[in-house]
């Protein structure tokens, strides 16, 4: 688990980007709980973290394009993003980083 | 149907409808489609538009993935069948998996036709037939390219039409001496050839190609005779032959395709056959309209074994899909009774065939009104007295006039009477709802004007479109207006827990924010989570992820101070471009998030609302104060423009200008709002456009002063603001409303006097705060700011024992399982 920010710095219902490891990820505070995505959508690279969030979904600022929240995968057309693991520690948000290119829509 | 259900063979047109017509007679069928693309089921009948946008095939998808699922159809993208055991109904597929069904349809479609000649194999010829192919001409023809298109058929027009708006020099080679022989007779073809050279494709007839020239890659083609034309790139497109591998190897009768008797049964009694690789009584198909027949017959004869429905065969018509080319062929186009009426100057030709006195074919080109009236006619074999009159008559048929049978989306197969059932069975109440229901008018789009006809009938006339703010709440702006107002939400959180169905989607939080503030004068509690990045942090996100940011200057009028600022923090804050607008003002280009408030504090100059629906720039000439032609004051008029309604978001952007004289110089009139001095006053004018479409602006009002002028402008502002859709534009809304009824509205004394105050009270609340001035007071201390650098007190830092071991730290795992509902 990599420690990212505090609760504090993503506001309710918003997303900001993040860079762990080397690798561009948004987190998201939705009113459901955190969630960690790839930042980079898929079609055109647009900042996953500049997305309006609802539904369990993040819509790309860029096209419009959703992915699910928990699981990257794709709503609308396209491949998914990958999804990482969050926790909640105390006041810190934590992430374990899921392997680079792992596709979660494999269903 | 036994338990085993329905396997259908190929995910193109021709399986996808089998599916639906198999789901639609039977819900509870179980279905799987095998789809040896890796993308689901998509139009291949609008190929050419992919080339044309540059766009993914998703565009052209025909159903959205949810829809599989919805319909439990179990969907193997990405795998082919390698063996058919016809008499089991089994297939094996890639990787060896065997899986038995009760029925299994092949739709297995066509190939591209290629012809004998040497050097075909070369890179730099690709054949046009699916999206990878779209992509691979789009790589190799860049402006400038010279593509010879092999093939002046259908197919091979619309491919040279694809290519040629990428901006290359596209060459039709065809071995015929008239373009679309198969479908067009030589009148027509003669008229089609200048108006497909008109789009600037070259036309080469009576060409047999003899070889592809080139060593490593392909450089041209020699003819026979050997004439040589070179080229950078070559589309075959000559035609298509059914694929019917699979059906020949598991022993099945096959002739040119598959063969298939009235119920679409193959020689094997558990296998079907549909669409293009199907033979039926000697005739293979290779057009769009008759799968739909066949799909709708198969799915009878798979889901009711008693059924005697029978498929006796299709009338073969064709549109050509090329912009500014309006052509539609319908079954024979030469007979022994034919009438025509020709103007080579439009182009225009219309002529209608018989046969013993029956309508037995048509070709209608620069004008295809009455196709839908054609067509049924054709169909069935309607007796004409007078064919003449009969084309005329057909040109001038409204939807009244159209029988239920008649086919008004081709696209998705649905006929007249399956709109107005929609209305009269299924209670649909708009042209919108209907087209959700049936897909009619979703594919390309030509249909939806007769769509709207028919449902305008069938509702009883008045086609007012109760549009949902959003497909997830069924429920138009006008009702939610409502219940914000009499129930006394004031956010967008209020709102859905109010109003919504319990779901929320982030494509209409937006609209809802607007519908909010605008409900509630501005006085709303504002979400910034229910607003756009751009509404966010106050500047317009480019497609890399960085931003633009455009001051306000007042009429495009500036300083050379703020030209001084402006240049500084250009170079300070490395804007990667300077750009002047369209609309007279200063583009910073490519500028960090988190640099934005520095930025706007070093300008110190308003925000221009660049990046919002909002009230943006107001263009002006230099009118009365330095121009000799110069009749009005239209740096003074366009300034008290912008600054009595800057700040203000709107349902879309609105753009003005001014111009001081009818020389126009300001183009006001292609702006939403646009004003002219004419001699004696001032002209209003509303709703021009000057995007994607051109529409001159209407006339709203001449008035003898510019007081008076701004008066009336806000009250339609006002009016726009309180009724418009969301994301509708003036040049959509005004039409929509209609000019009359918009000019009774802002010239009732009472009611313009009531828009004004409602707009003084948005105004004011509006006006208070330049959104840029939060660089000094942020709504969040990361507004502008990612996580980096600043991310904790070790940013990066492994903390804890691995997660196995981690009990002691009660981790609270959040968010649904990954299994979770959506």
């Amino acid at each position: 688990m990599i420690e990212v920010c505090a609760v504090d710095d993503v506001p309710l219902g918003e997303g900001r980007a993040a860079t762990v490891a080397q690798r561009r990820i948004a987190i998201f505070h939705a009113d459901s709980g955190w969630y960690a995505l790839e930042d980079g959508c898929p079609h055109l690279g647009g900042p996953l973290s500049d997305g309006i969030l609802a539904d369990h979904c993040v819509v790309c600022p860029l096209h419009d394009r959703r992915f699910d929240l928990a699981s990257g995968e794709a709503l609308t057309d396209g491949e998914g993003v990958t999804a990482h693991r969050v926790e909640v520690r105390g006041d810190r948000v934590c992430v374990e980083l899921a392997p680079a290119r792992a596709l979660a829509s494999a269903a | 149907m036994s338990s085993e259900g329905i396997a259908i063979v190929g995910g193109g047109i021709a399986g996808q409808s089998l599916c639906e017509a198999v789901i639609g007679r039977d819900p509870d069928a179980r279905v799987t489609l095998v789809c040896a693309e890796e993308h689901l089921p998509y139009d291949r009948v609008r190929l050419s538009e992919i080339l044309v946008s540059g766009e993914g095939p998703e565009g052209l998808q025909l159903r959205p993935e949810e829809w599989y699922a919805d319909n439990r159809v179990e969907i193997l993208s990405g795998r082919w069948v390698e063996a058919l055991d016809a008499q089991r109904a089994e297939l094996t597929l890639d990787g060896g998996e065997r899986r038995s069904f009760a029925s299994v349809a092949l739709c297995t479609g066509s190939r591209p036709l290629m012809p004998p000649i040497p050097g075909l194999d070369l890179p730099g010829v690709v054949p046009f037939r699916g999206p990878e192919d779209c992509e691979m001409i789009r790589r190799a023809a860049g402006e400038g390219a010279r593509v010879a298109v092999i093939g002046g058929g259908l197919l091979g027009l619309e491919a040279a039409y694809g290519v040629a708006s990428r901006g290359c020099a596209v060459t039709v080679v065809h071995l015929m001496d008239r373009l679309m022989e198969r479908q067009l007779d030589a009148g027509a073809a003669a008229m089609l050839q200048p108006a497909i050279e008109a789009l600037g494709v070259e036309v080469l007839l009576e060409r047999q190609t003899e070889c592809v020239l080139g060593d490593e890659r392909a450089t041209g083609l020699r003819f026979a005779g050997g004439e040589e034309l070179e080229a950078d790139l070559i589309v075959v497109s000559i035609g298509i032959t059914p694929e019917k591998a699979l059906a020949q190897s598991a022993g099945l009768e096959v002739k040119r395709g598959i063969v298939v008797d009235d119920r679409l049964k193959t020689s094997a009694d558990r296998v079907l056959a549909v669409g293009e690789c199907a033979e039926h009584r000697g005739t293979v198909y290779g057009l769009v309209a008759p799968i739909y027949d066949q799909a709708r017959v198969a799915a009878v004869t798979l889901t009711d074994a008693e059924s005697d429905e029978t498929y006796n065969g299709s009338l073969q018509w064709a549109k050509l899909k090329v912009m500014g080319v309006d052509l539609v062929s319908i079954g024979s186009a030469e007979g022994p009774q034919e009438a025509v009426t020709a103007n080579a100057e439009g182009p225009l030709y219309r002529k209608l065939v018989l046969a013993d006195g029956r309508a037995a074919g048509a070709v209608l080109l620069g004008d295809v009104r009455g196709t839908e009236a054609l067509l049924d006619a054709i169909r069935c074999d309607d007796e004409v007295a007078d064919p003449l009159e009969r084309l005329a008559a057909a040109a001038a048929a409204t939807a009244a006039d159209l029988p239920d049978g008649a086919q008004i989306c081709d696209c998705n197969g649905v006929c007249k009477g399956d709109l107005v059932a929609a209305v009269r069975e299924q209670g649909a109440g708009s042209a919108r709802e209907v087209m959700a229901l049936t897909r009619a008018g979703t594919g390309c789009g030509s249909c939806k004007p007769m769509v709207k006809e028919v449902v305008a009938e069938a509702t009883g006339g008045a086609a007012e479109e109760p549009a949902f703010l959003c497909p997830c709440k069924r429920q138009t702006r006008e009702e939610l207006a409502r219940r914000i107002g009499e129930e006394g939400h004031t956010a967008v959180s209020d709102v859905t827990a109010a109003c919504g169905t319990g779901r929320e989607c982030g494509l209409c939080k937006p609209a809802l924010a607007y519908l909010v503030s605008e409900v509630n004068d501005n006085r709303h509690r504002e979400e910034r989570s229910a607003r756009y990045i751009n509404d966010r942090v106050h500047a317009n996100i480019q497609n890399d992820g960085t931003f633009s940011v455009v001051p306000r200057m007042y009429g495009g009028v500036t300083t050379p101070d703020q030209l001084r600022r402006i240049a500084d923090a250009a170079e300070r804050y490395e804007a990667r471009m300077v750009k002047v607008t369209g609309g007279q003002r200063i583009d910073l280009l490519g500028v960090a998030k988190e640099d934005l408030p520095a930025i706007w504090r070093d300008i110190g100059m308003p925000s221009g609302h660049a990046y919002a629906k909002a009230i943006r720039t107001v263009k002006t000439c230099v009118g009365t104060d330095f121009c000799r032609f110069g009749i009005g004051d239209s740096i003074d008029l366009g300034v008290r423009m912008e600054r009595e309604w800057e700040g203000l978001h709107t349902p879309a952007k609105v753009k003005s200008g001014v111009s001081g004289c009818p020389r126009n110089c300001a183009e006001a009139t292609v702006k939403d709002i646009g004003a002219v001095a004419v001699e004696g006053g001032w002209q209003l004018r509303i709703a021009g456009a000057a995007g994607g479409t051109v529409r001159e602006a209407d006339v709203l009002a001449t008035l003898e002063t510019a007081d008076e002028l701004l008066r009336l402008a806000t009250v339609f502002l006002q009016y726009y603001r309180e009724h418009a859709d969301h994301k509708e534009r003036m040049y959509d809304f005004v039409p929509r409303i209609g000019l009359e009824e918009i000019r009774a509205v802002v010239t009732d004394e009472r009611r313009s006097a009531e828009l004004l105050e409602r707009f003084r009270i948005a105004k004011a609340a509006a006006a208070a705060k330049d959104p840029w001035l939060e660089r000094d007071e942020p709504y969040h201390p990361r507004q502008f700011e990612d996580l980096d650098g600043a991310g904790g007190r070790a940013m990066g830092e492994l903390v804890g024992p691995p997660e196995d071991a981690d009990e002691g730290a009660v981790p609270a795992l959040v968010g649904p399982p990954e299994d979770g509902e959506r």
